[in-house]
């Protein structure tokens, strides 16, 4: 890169690099940033060399343009020339531009070229994007997959509360990757398009339903970093968030391990949970916390929903009607209409503390009481 | 170009033309059965004007939620049906009818020509235009509330995510498409058939010739826009799948197909503004256009090479390297012809004799904002780059750089320009400074620091953002409310000069302005070139 700084505009771009590089370190308010891997660097720089070379080309232009104003005004008794072509100007400006161009385009070919090679990646991880929430499954510990979800508070997003530092830009259970290693990311989707995108990586790449795209990073230094869904995926587009926490190696196999044994205690919990009951008010309390993060973008707090794209539960005959039971389990596990599946990102405990919620709040007192067996059995049939 | 006139418009006022007035209908008879090129004109203007206030109601709304961070007005939803209807009237419901206006009441003028070749199509052309706004608008009425998935509609977010009104969408959609192909074909057949004798191609004006080319790129892609929208309606309806993956479709097929519609539907709608631009410099340089001949070949270059640049839109998509870098080579491309005519202008006012009326304010605002957003495109055009910008408030920034401050303007410096041909009055000039002054700096304050919140990872399409962007979306909501409270100037002074209050201007009106519609009686009259003037 250095080479061509200084082959195109090599004082003023080193000035100007460097003086904002420090400012830039972090989150800047005005520039795009350096970022965390050696790829983020070179984009930022290719970045600043092309902002360069259009700010002199637009103060060339722009000067040449203003001078002619101020100095040939008819009101300080400019009279008009009359050329109206001149074939040697016009090849200059034709072919300059056009020299200009391949040097802006050398340098960009091969970044990319750096960019689009994933082999030989250490870590592989599969990202898969859903309205509204990210799901990270690691390749190399099948073990460890879970979902990330937004974790701002839906007060601070109405005002009731004040707003948090990485308001918006927080997530219930970050991805956690390895510094100094090649980490490759899958990135696919589960229904509409979604885009993954982590400035700090210069990573944005399309999740297409069907179909898997490929980017990767290498990240230099431990830390936390924060992106957001970049492609419209209906109406909770604002609210899917990215936290990437990059771990040394040794932190890093360590944290795996964690959540591999972490993955294997759930498991027996899970199964532990089918042979009891939990009460009312214990299902009350875990399902009013489910639906606080998975039910309430769409079917709001008051569970008025906002039809008819997002149904009501408040009175719903789903919610509502004893034999509906298994259907609402059902829905929740597989989905419905424009209603994304949860069966992945739930547990059976889980899923039976909401339903018993759902049909409990807002009034749709029905005293049905669902336990992690009834889930069980609508999906094994045992 | 001087003709010899045998127009019968410079016959005696009280005896020729009373004759003709004599036939048109009164009242709004008049209006709805027209097939006056003027008349049909106008109602295109005040069409998009309307639009344009609608949309920019709808960008209001936009930038009020976004005044601060959290959700105040208005839900997430609603605020997706607000940029997506926004985008769709702005771009097929303010810019294109308002180019479509101004190529009626001028192409036939500016030939020798006594009106479009086509003018009961030309009425026709124009009256379903209204019923496909109706259509949408009304679409956000509905249960389940109008098109949220952006004016891009990317599959499967507008097939099977999307709700009912998506069949209204579609038709709508589909009257805008049949009413640009009619309006360009009627813009083909005048030129190539009705010019006067002697009006060569190299002799048109260059409004003329931008609008020759771009009538033809919108016979070439309004259809494919048609494919598009029907591949939609029968994904979401009936059971096909061209864009669902699970039934052997491609969502990304879809963004193919509508940047190939997108990429040139973008230079429809500016390459009338070139031809504007390049009407109104040589008037008020007082010297001849520089490099008329490069023009005519740059803004065709302009126009083949979008053809083959559609998919620099798509660069995350996950194309094959291959791909990606030839339409990051043939995008780049693109920049040398408009390179071309930004410096021919400059050429043009270089050793002028200039003045500053308010068209040539326009013009230069023009000039400036315009190439602002060009240089932008070409940042957006490296790709490793465009992984950072895309996306984000940084491309918001640039195409409403082209747009707002490059299409918008050619069209209110066009209006300028003609508006006192006209009316035969010359507009309340104070009026027009204020105008002209206020929309300046609110607009820059509107889009410029958009750049910087874009930069800094502010993805577009969003209702609520992270607190880091506070400051910025605040002083470009306040840009934003002052933008739109400009145009109420420009809407006043529209109606005062519909009125005819002014001052009585000659048949040339500007000093230094040439061409066949300067030689014809302020105002305009009702039918001119009769008798086609001789071209020498």
């Amino acid at each position: 890169m250095n080479r061509i700084f200084t082959l195109l505009i090599g004082v003023m771009l080193t000035f100007s690099n460097s003086a904002i590089a420090t400012t830039a370190a972090e989150r800047s308010n005005v520039n795009m940033r350096p970022g965390a891997s050696d790829i983020s660097l070179e984009v930022y720089e290719l970045h600043m060399l092309m902002l360069w070379i259009c700010v002199v080309i637009g103060v060339l232009v722009f000067g040449v343009m203003f001078y002619s104003m101020v100095m040939h005004r008819k009101s300080t008794g400019a009279k008009a020339a009359n050329f109206h072509e001149n074939v040697k100007v016009e090849v200059l400006w034709t072919v300059i531009p056009f020299i200009i161009l391949i040097a802006m385009a050398w340098p960009a070919a091969t970044t990319l070229i750096a960019m689009e090679d994933t082999s030989e990646a250490e870590v592989t991880i599969l990202v898969t994007g859903s309205q509204w929430k990210w799901h990270y499954k690691y390749q190399n510990n099948p073990e460890v997959e879970f979902f990330s979800l937004l974790a701002t508070q839906r007060e601070q997003i109405s005002n009731k509360f004040t707003k948090g530092d990485n308001y918006l830009l927080e997530v219930d259970r970050p991805l956690v990757i390895p510094t100094g290693k090649k980490v490759r990311f899958l990135i696919t989707s589960d229904d509409v398009i979604h885009s993954w995108w982590v400035p700090d990586f210069a990573i944005k790449k399309d999740a297409n339903p069907g179909f898997i795209n490929e980017a990767w990073t290498n990240v230099n230094e431990p830390g936390i970093y924060r992106g957001q869904c970049a492609e419209l995926c209906g109406k909770d587009h604002g609210f899917m968030p990215i936290v990437v926490i990059a771990k040394g190696p040794a932190e890093y196999s360590a944290w795996v391990q964690e959540q591999e044994s972490a993955a294997r205690r759930a498991n027996e919990e899970e199964q532990r949970l089918l042979a009891m009951n939990m009460s009312m008010e214990e299902l009350m309390t875990q399902g009013k916390k489910v639906y606080d993060t998975a039910c309430v973008a769409c079917h709001q707090a008051n569970g008025g929903g906002l039809p008819p794209m997002f149904p009501a539960l408040k009175g719903s005959k789903i919610a509502i009607e004893k034999q509906n039971i298994p259907v609402h389990i059902d829905n929740i596990i597989n989905g419905k209409n424009n209603m994304p599946a949860f069966g992945k990102q739930l547990s059976m405990s889980e899923i039976a503390a909401v339903v018993t919620y759902e049909r409990n709040a807002w009034g749709n007192n029905t005293g049905d009481m669902v336990q992690a067996k009834d889930v069980n059995f609508v999906i094994n049939g045992k | 170009m001087s003709t010899e006139t045998l127009n019968d418009a410079h016959d005696s006022p009280d005896g020729h033309d009373a004759h003709h007035e004599h036939h048109i209908p009164k009242g709004i008879l008049r209006w709805l059965f027209t097939t006056n090129h003027k008349d049909i004109g106008t109602l295109y203007l005040w069409f998009a004007f309307i639009m344009f206030l609608i949309g920019g109601a709808m960008a209001m709304v936009i930038r009020a939620e976004l005044f601060q961070p959290g959700l105040q007005i208005v839900d997430p939803h609603f605020f997706n049906q607000m940029t997506t209807v926004h985008g769709l009237i702005m771009v097929f419901g303010a810019v294109m009818p308002a180019f479509t206006g101004l190529a009626n009441w001028m192409i036939p003028m500016m030939i020798g020509a006594p009106d479009m070749a086509l003018p009961r199509m030309n009425n026709w052309s124009f009256y379903i235009l209204p019923f496909a706004f109706i259509i949408l608008l009304s679409s956000l009425f509905m249960d389940g509330g109008g098109p949220a998935f952006g004016w891009t509609f990317y599959a499967p977010l507008s097939t099977q995510y999307s709700g009912d009104s998506t069949a209204l969408f579609v038709f709508s959609v589909h009257i805008m498409g049949i009413s640009s192909i009619m309006g360009a074909i009627n813009v083909v057949v005048t030129i190539l058939n009705m010019r006067a004798p002697g009006m060569t191609y190299m002799k048109m004006p260059l409004f003329v010739w931008t609008w020759l080319i771009t009538a033809f790129l919108l016979i070439a892609v309004m259809p494919v826009l048609a494919g598009a929208v029907t591949m939609v309606l029968t994904d979401k309806f009936f059971g096909t799948s061209f864009f669902d993956a699970a039934g052997g479709g491609d969502p990304v097929m879809f963004q193919h197909i509508f940047w190939f519609f997108g990429h040139p539907e973008v230079y429809i709608m500016i390459l009338p503004a070139f031809g504007i631009i390049s009407a109104i410099v040589p008037t008020f340089s007082r010297k001849r256009l520089f490099g008329y001949a490069s023009m005519v070949y740059a803004t065709a270059s302009i126009a083949l090479l979008s053809f083959i640049v559609w998919a620099h839109h798509m660069f995350t998509t996950g194309m094959p390297v291959a791909a990606e870098m030839f339409f990051m080579f043939a995008t780049m491309l693109i920049s040398v012809p408009t390179g071309v005519k930004v410096f021919n202008w400059v050429a043009t006012m270089w050793r002028g004799s200039l003045t500053f009326e308010v068209p040539m304010m326009f013009a230069i605002a023009f000039i400036v904002l315009f190439t602002i957003g060009g240089l932008s495109g070409l940042m957006l055009a490296i790709i490793p780059a465009d992984f950072q910008y895309h996306d984000t408030y940084f491309v918001v920034a640039h195409f409403h750089y082209v747009l707002v401050t490059g299409a918008l303007f050619s069209i209110m410096a066009a209006v300028y320009y003609w508006l006192p041909k006209w009316t035969g009055k010359m507009f309340d000039i104070t009026l027009a400074k204020w105008h002209f002054w206020c929309s300046l700096i609110s607009v820059n304050v509107l889009f410029f620091p958009m750049h910087f919140v874009g930069l800094a990872g502010m993805p577009r399409r969003i209702p609520d953002y992270a607190l880091q962007f506070a400051d910025f979306n605040k002083w470009i909501s306040i840009g934003g409310f002052a933008f739109g409270l400009s145009q109420l100037i420009f809407l006043a002074l529209i109606i005062k000069a519909c009125r005819k209050i002014g001052e009585p201007v000659s048949d040339q009106v500007w000093e230094g302005a040439e061409g066949l519609e300067w030689e014809i009686p302020s105002p305009a009259p009702y039918h001119t070139f009769s008798t086609p003037p001789l071209i020498k």
